[in-house]
């Protein structure tokens, strides 16, 4: 069924949608939200993707497949626990530096972010995965 | 050190990770399954020879003090079994190069595989019972995958009640640990081990009783093993030869840590439970075996019958009855896995499992014959193979302890074992093939990967048998460890009072 509206409508909520997830992502630094919440929230601006147009276009969309979002998610998560053990501690041990910014009070970035991040590419891509299979069968 | 506790977890995720990123490219998703299996051997060898010389060890995850973090200890044991399921995933990531048919490789065999790996290393090395439950999970769900890919009718009828049975011990498991969280407010199983004699007596044996049916299900003791002969023989070869050797194995790994470190309140009551169980496994698991003509459901009801021998060491709760556990254990693991390997080279020889089908491979296949016997016999506690040493084990502490009657079960029941391995020998090997115009291409020779896994495991085996005198000592050592967990506790919680 193709739809003018949803279309159209999809033109700005995906947009939306997508940064709103990457907004979570970032609150998830110290207030609700993050990778996972954020992941759920751009896989269905996807998903929506999908259903104004089709599995095709929102591979094309994508870029990659989402395999491969599930594979890079993993090893970034994982690998910002690595982190730590090159600085002798356990790993998984939250490791922090500042980030001085123009108008900005000090900010601080540390590996949670990094695997926060990993957890969103994750999610995304299993989300699609399971979306885009169970809408081509 | 650090990097040793956390590398046998790191070294299978990443190389399955790996694999996800070369998906449909066979070469590398084999390569990269090699390299975590032998990753994960070496550090698993690391790890044991670390903890054999400097004692239990423990990481904080995330730096997270310990009974509010998620602590990873080593002891012995845990690092014995890590070492185990290395050997067994190295030797079985080799045999399926040369098994597996390509389908099932391009869909996700080889992450899977290392997912499974992650898994069991993470319950053996996990020290909160409910990081546990994940590892559990994290385990199962690969082997449902494992168990059902490629989709065959009989692989679905075995796979729905594999998986049903392990929902249904996984619901009990966590409501176990919410009732347990509830009464004693906290996970860690040293803090636990700390904080339950506080707890109602009545209480801790009661949830001792859910651990129990919970971890039952899953190392298949009587009366919940129906699942395992139903469903383990449906999978490739590859994929049983490593639930043998592993799953129900971890089952029994639970069994043996919180009957040791958290519900050891009132052993008058529950270790000779246990032990009634041990014995009832082991008969009912060797019966069902004597009744069966298909190599592959034989020797899955021989696993049950195993695990009766695993628990009897738990029961009888003496520092040599649990040595002889530890090493049965590793016993176990390498034959039933050879066995099953052998069975996977017998029918791609022959074509068949059916015993009765089966016929003449002494004649075709003398190595292959002898690959057989060797596992075969020390199954049923043949010296000098390291059934025999485990066995006997077992059978002193039965006797040092009065226990006359699991004893005698225990002798039956290697009777009746050798009884069946001799029945495949005979009807595989021994007898005259029942139709010889049988075509001759079938009859190709094993390839050089199916038989050297084999031989790896046979010659460990008789390593076993032959060394026994120090790695008895290794296990003596560990079930010292296991029956103080004083060392433990102290490992986890350090000078936390």
């Amino acid at each position: 069924m193709i739809s003018l509206i949803l279309r159209t409508a999809t033109h700005f909520l995906f947009t939306i949608m997508l940064q709103f997830s990457l907004f979570l992502l970032l609150r998830g630094h110290n207030e609700p939200g993050g990778g996972f919440v954020a992941g759920l929230m751009a896989a269905g601006g996807f998903a929506l993707y999908t259903i104004a147009y089709d599995v095709a276009a929102t591979r094309q969309a994508l870029r990659v497949d989402p395999r491969t979002l599930i594979a890079v998610g993993l090893a970034i998560a994982a690998g910002s626990g690595l982190l730590s053990l090159m600085k002798g501690s356990p790993f998984m041990t939250g490791e922090w530096g500042h980030l001085r910014l123009p108008y900005l009070e000090r900010l601080n970035i540390g590996t949670p972010l990094l695997f926060d991040t990993g957890v969103y590419l994750t999610v995304i891509g299993v989300t699609l995965m399971i979306i885009l299979s169970l809408a081509e069968e | 050190m650090r990097l040793l506790l956390i590398a046998p977890i790191l070294i299978p995720f990443f190389a399955a990770v790996a694999a996800l990123t070369a998906w449909r490219r066979r070469p590398l998703q084999r390569a990269f399954g090699i390299a975590g299996s032998v990753g994960l051997l070496l550090a698993a060898a690391g790890l044991f020879e670390s903890v054999r010389h400097h004692g239990i060890q423990s990481v904080q995850i995330g730096h997270w003090p310990a009974p509010f973090g998620i602590t990873l200890v080593a002891d012995l044991f845990s690092a014995v079994m890590v070492l185990t399921a290395g050997v067994v995933g190295a030797a079985v990531a080799f045999y399926s190069l040369g098994s597996l048919d390509p389908e099932r490789e391009s869909f996700g065999y080889h992450p899977l595989v290392q997912i499974l790996l992650m898994g069991v290393c993470g319950a053996f090395l996990t020290g909160d019972i409910f990081n546990l439950y994940v590892w559990f999970e994290v385990m199962l769900m690969a082997s449902f995958v494992l168990l059902a890919l490629g989709g065959e009718r009989a692989q679905m009828e075995g796979a729905l009640k594999y998986v049903t049975l392990n929902l249904i011990s996984s619901a009990l498991f966590l409501a176990a640990v919410g009732i347990l969280y509830g009464v004693a407010g906290t996970l860690n199983m040293a803090d636990l081990s700390r904080k339950l004699p506080e707890v109602p007596s009545g209480l801790v044996t009661t949830l001792a009783m859910l651990f129990l049916v919970a971890f039952g299900i899953k190392a298949a003791v009587f009366p919940l093993f129906f699942w395992l002969p139903a469903s383990y023989h449906v999978p490739p070869v590859t994929v049983t030869a490593l639930f043998s050797g592993l799953l129900t194995k971890v089952g029994v790994y639970a069994l043996i840590r919180i009957f040791t470190l958290l519900f050891v309140h009132d052993t008058g009551y529950t270790h000779p439970l246990l032990l009634a169980i041990a014995g009832m496994t082991m008969v009912t698991g060797v019966l069902g075996a004597v009744a069966q003509i298909d190599f592959r459901r034989l020797l899955s009801f021989h696993i049950v019958s195993q695990i009766g021998y695993l628990l009897m060491g738990l029961g009888l709760f003496t520092p040599l009855a649990l040595a002889g556990t530890v090493f049965f254990m590793v016993h176990v693991i390498f034959s039933k896995a050879a066995l099953f390997l052998v069975s996977g080279v017998v029918c791609r020889i022959a074509g068949t499992y059916d015993l009765k089908k089966l016929g003449g491979l002494y004649r075709t296949a003398p190595g292959l014959s002898l690959l057989f016997l060797i596992p075969a016999l020390s199954l049923a506690g043949m010296p000098p193979l390291s059934g025999f040493v485990a066995k006997l084990a077992l059978i002193e502490a039965g006797l040092a302890t009065a226990q006359y009657a699991v004893v005698a079960v225990a002798l039956g029941v290697s009777i009746l074992t050798l009884f069946s391995m001799m029945k495949i020998w005979t009807e595989a090997f021994w007898k005259n093939p029942p139709e010889p115009e049988r075509p001759r291409e079938e009859k190709s020779a094993a390839p050089r990967l199916l038989i050297a896994p084999i031989s790896a495991l046979a010659i460990l085996i008789i390593i076993l048998g032959l060394a026994a005198g120090p790695l008895m000592e290794i296990a003596a050592q560990a079930a010292e460890q296991l029956l103080h967990p004083e060392g433990y506790v102290e490992s986890v919680l350090g000078g936390i009072q």
